[in-house]
């Protein structure tokens, strides 16, 4: 009995020496948007890193800016480093609650990154393109453009949008006519607003909204639409690892970026710092690809990209044809006046 | 009369009484503290929000403060813009320049990122004068009602929350006006939620009265038996009943295959009440359904417990003086039960102007209560000052509800059991 409980002590002083060894590594918590996209980097970053002895805490988010500010307000940081898309990119580091990147720190060449100039708060991790797509065992002769997600007569049945202005309205006009690289100026007026919401009228029976990342693709599988717009790389997921009969439809595709933005003033800053820039490796980031179909912001990792996941990617010449840039700049300013009129509308 | 020390007796008394009041005060001394702490300073700091809102005036501490002399009718003289273009560069150095952008752009739409660009080319200007240098860095304060938004956001006591919250605006001349038909909401809002709120509780009034009726009148083997079935879902986690209503009304789910299999869908076709599989998810017809089951034991229980105490002997007396049986439930029973209809009708009504998920998850487009939008104000526009106001209508709303409550119904009359 009495070796047993010594045996026991033993087992138990082992493990508790084993725990302070595993927390002489960094400790943080990381923060993204969940699902496919989550997965991915748990696999390509969290994994690797966390096997060289650190330890990183997964959060949740659907890029509620205002509740890293509360936090960086309330002085009561709880996320380290957080994925943003390039809006709250801009917000967060225009109000103060996200710090400004020392590139020279991070050890990396800033001209080596895809979208760098986004916001200077902030690392680019991804491109990714919202696009819409179908199931091709509902629809046989399948849409091909954006103005087939808007016409009913020749595609009747349900379709998922986001439950946001943003990407809706731009394509609301482009299938109305507008040439892409005038969206954003027809948007600015009064008449051009009331345009897109006349056009989005036209199906607004048949849309069924999503919100987080997650729910566009589940929508499709679960047959509760017949095309959904979604996060490319949300689609592209069932497609290769549940062999889903889906096709993305890359015509006039949004390219925006997930980028990585530290959170102003955190106690863990010499960590994030480490984590962010061992994230944005061309090894991780060449790594990543093979979960998640986004392009990767550091150049170096494109050579080491799969060259059957190339075609996929948001970045392929073929996909980028009709391609347009969100513009996050006009978001800032008319956000706030779209967002509330689309609420408005959606009421009625 | 005096005691045995001397005092007088009535003295002696009143500090007895008071010795009293002091102990129980210590008492409830804990719980006022905490009600104090937890639930009355929130909500008055919150509240605050709705009303007060320093950013404009914090960081254009010398502009707000000439421009309160301005007479709002000419453009403002250069030594606003001077005054403005020193704020700017202070506000820039600090970083805080976007929250004057963003409070501005609520009321001009545009003004966030045209606050930023004239900071941003002051920067690099040193000397004036100023007032060409601003307006060649944005023709946007050549206009007289850019000045006239910039000084009224530059008083820390602002309307602009509340009036926005009730679809109202300031206009040029700074008279109150209704916002364009486009952007109006909130009332609709208001009005939905409180809609709602009341279907919700008529229909587990109706549902519910039944069944507390039944569980009263069981001998107590088998209504203790039945009561689980009221309390386990009771227990069950409201995100957890509404993930199951979204499992059963979805469409192509359990509930569309049943009305399909039982030939229901097809007979209201041939009526001609639909056409093709009926729309049952994401609809005011699901938020109302869900949430009446989430709400059901609420108004249930107090009813019940009112019922309990209900002695059989009166319907007994009723019937023995000739009643038929529905005219004594009507008259004698009904009655001493309303105590529990009221408190748990007021009860179920309150809980449902809050719900916020179940209208999200299983409603439609144009179910989003009221706690919605306010949790959008907060966690993705980090418009506290929207969301607070919106909580302020809310709680205005409930309490002038709560004040004609009274006088109709009583609320001393209300009984939990």
């Amino acid at each position: 009995m009495k070796k047993l409980s010594i045996l026991f002590t033993a087992a138990l002083l082992a493990g508790t020496a084993f725990a302070a060894s595993a927390r002489a590594g960094d400790e943080l918590t990381v923060t993204s948007w969940g699902g496919a996209y989550s997965d991915s980097q748990r696999k390509a970053y969290y994994e690797p890193y966390n096997a060289a002895g650190n330890k990183i805490t997964e959060a949740e988010y659907n890029g509620e800016v205002a509740k890293i500010k509360a936090m960086v307000d309330a002085n009561a940081i709880t996320w380290d480093v957080i994925d943003v898309d390039s809006a709250t990119a801009l917000q967060g580091c225009a109000e103060g609650a996200l710090e400004i990147i020392d590139w020279a720190k991070l050890g990396l060449d800033k001209a080596k990154f895809l979208g760098a100039d986004v916001s200077e708060c902030s690392v680019p991790t991804i491109v990714f393109g919202t696009v819409f797509g179908y199931d091709t065992s509902k629809l046989k002769d399948g849409p091909t453009s954006i103005s087939d997600l808007f016409d009913l007569a020749k595609f009747p049945g349900k379709r998922g949008l986001q439950k946001n202005p943003t990407v809706n309205l731009e394509w609301a006009l482009i299938a109305d006519g507008v040439p892409a690289a005038e969206v954003y100026k027809v948007l600015a007026t009064p008449e051009g607003v009331d345009r897109a919401f006349k056009k989005l009228d036209t199906i607004k029976s048949e849309i069924v909204w999503w919100e987080a990342g997650a729910q566009a693709p589940q929508l499709l599988a679960d047959g509760q639409v017949v095309m959904t717009s979604a996060w490319n790389g949300r689609l592209q997921k069932p497609i290769d690892v549940d062999g889903k009969p889906f096709k993305i439809v890359w015509d006039h595709q949004a390219l925006d970026w997930d980028l990585w933005a530290i959170t102003k003033g955190t106690p863990k800053m010499e960590e994030a710092y480490r984590f962010v820039a061992f994230a944005s490796g061309a090894g991780p980031q060449a790594e990543q690809t093979k979960y998640i179909a986004y392009g990767p912001a550091n150049s170096d990792a494109i050579p080491n990209v799969e060259p059957k996941t190339l075609p996929n990617l948001p970045t392929a010449p073929d996909n980028l044809k009709t391609a347009w840039n969100l513009d996050t700049q006009f978001w800032a300013d008319h956000g706030d006046e779209l967002k509330e009129r689309f609420n408005a509308w959606l009421a009625k | 009369m005096r005691a045995a020390d001397g005092t007088p007796l009535k003295i002696k008394l009143r500090q007895a009484e008071r010795r009293e009041v002091r102990r129980a005060f210590l008492l409830i001394a804990p719980l006022f503290l905490f009600i104090v702490i937890s639930f009355l300073i929130p909500i008055l700091v919150m509240l605050k929000n709705a009303f007060y809102d320093p950013d404009v005036v914090n960081n254009l501490p010398q502009t707000t403060e000439l421009l309160r002399q301005w007479d709002g009718k000419a453009l403002p003289g250069e030594d606003v813009f001077a005054a403005f273009a020193a704020d700017l560069k202070t506000a820039s150095k600090a970083r805080t320049v976007a929250l004057v952008g963003k409070r501005l752009n609520y009321e001009i739409p545009t003004l966030k990122s045209k606050v930023t660009v004239t900071a941003r080319k002051l920067d690099k200007i040193e000397t004036g004068p100023w007032t060409e240098a601003v307006i060649a860095a944005d023709p946007i304060w050549k206009d007289v009602f850019t000045w006239a938004v910039v000084k009224r956001a530059g008083s820390s006591i602002t309307p602009y929350y509340l009036l926005s919250a009730l679809d109202l605006r300031q206009g040029p001349d700074g008279g109150i006006e209704r916002t364009p038909v486009e952007r109006r909401i909130y009332l609709q809002v208001l009005g939905r939620t409180l809609s709602i709120s009341l279907l919700v509780t008529l229909c587990t009034l109706i549902l519910g009265y039944p069944v507390a009726y039944m569980l009263a009148i069981l001998p107590q083997r088998t209504a203790s038996i039945l009561m689980i079935f009221v309390l386990l879902p009771f227990w069950t986690s409201l995100l957890v009943r509404t993930t199951a209503w979204t499992i059963l009304l979805q469409d192509g789910g359990v509930m569309a295959q049943f009305l399909h299999i039982s030939g229901i869908t097809w007979i209201a076709n041939t009526l001609g009440f639909m056409s093709g599989e009926p729309q049952l998810f994401k609809t005011r017809f699901a938020t109302v359904l869900a949430m009446t089951h989430i709400q059901l034991p609420f108004t249930l229980l107090p009813i019940y417990s009112v019922m309990k105490t209900i002695s059989p002997t009166y319907m007994r007396a009723a019937k023995s003086l000739g009643a038929t049986p529905f005219h004594a439930f009507r008259t004698v029973y009904v009655p001493q039960t309303m105590p529990g209809v009221a408190a748990g009708c007021l009860l179920t009504f309150i809980l449902c102007l809050g719900y916020f998920i179940t209208p999200a998850l299983v409603g439609g487009g144009s179910d989003n209560m009221i706690a919605g939008f306010i949790d959008t104000a907060m966690n993705n526009e980090g418009n506290w000052g929207k969301s607070s106001a919106l909580g302020f209508v809310l709680l205005t709303a409930t309490l002038i509800l709560y004040y004609v409550y009274n006088r109709l119904i009583g609320i001393d009359k209300m009984k939990l059991g």
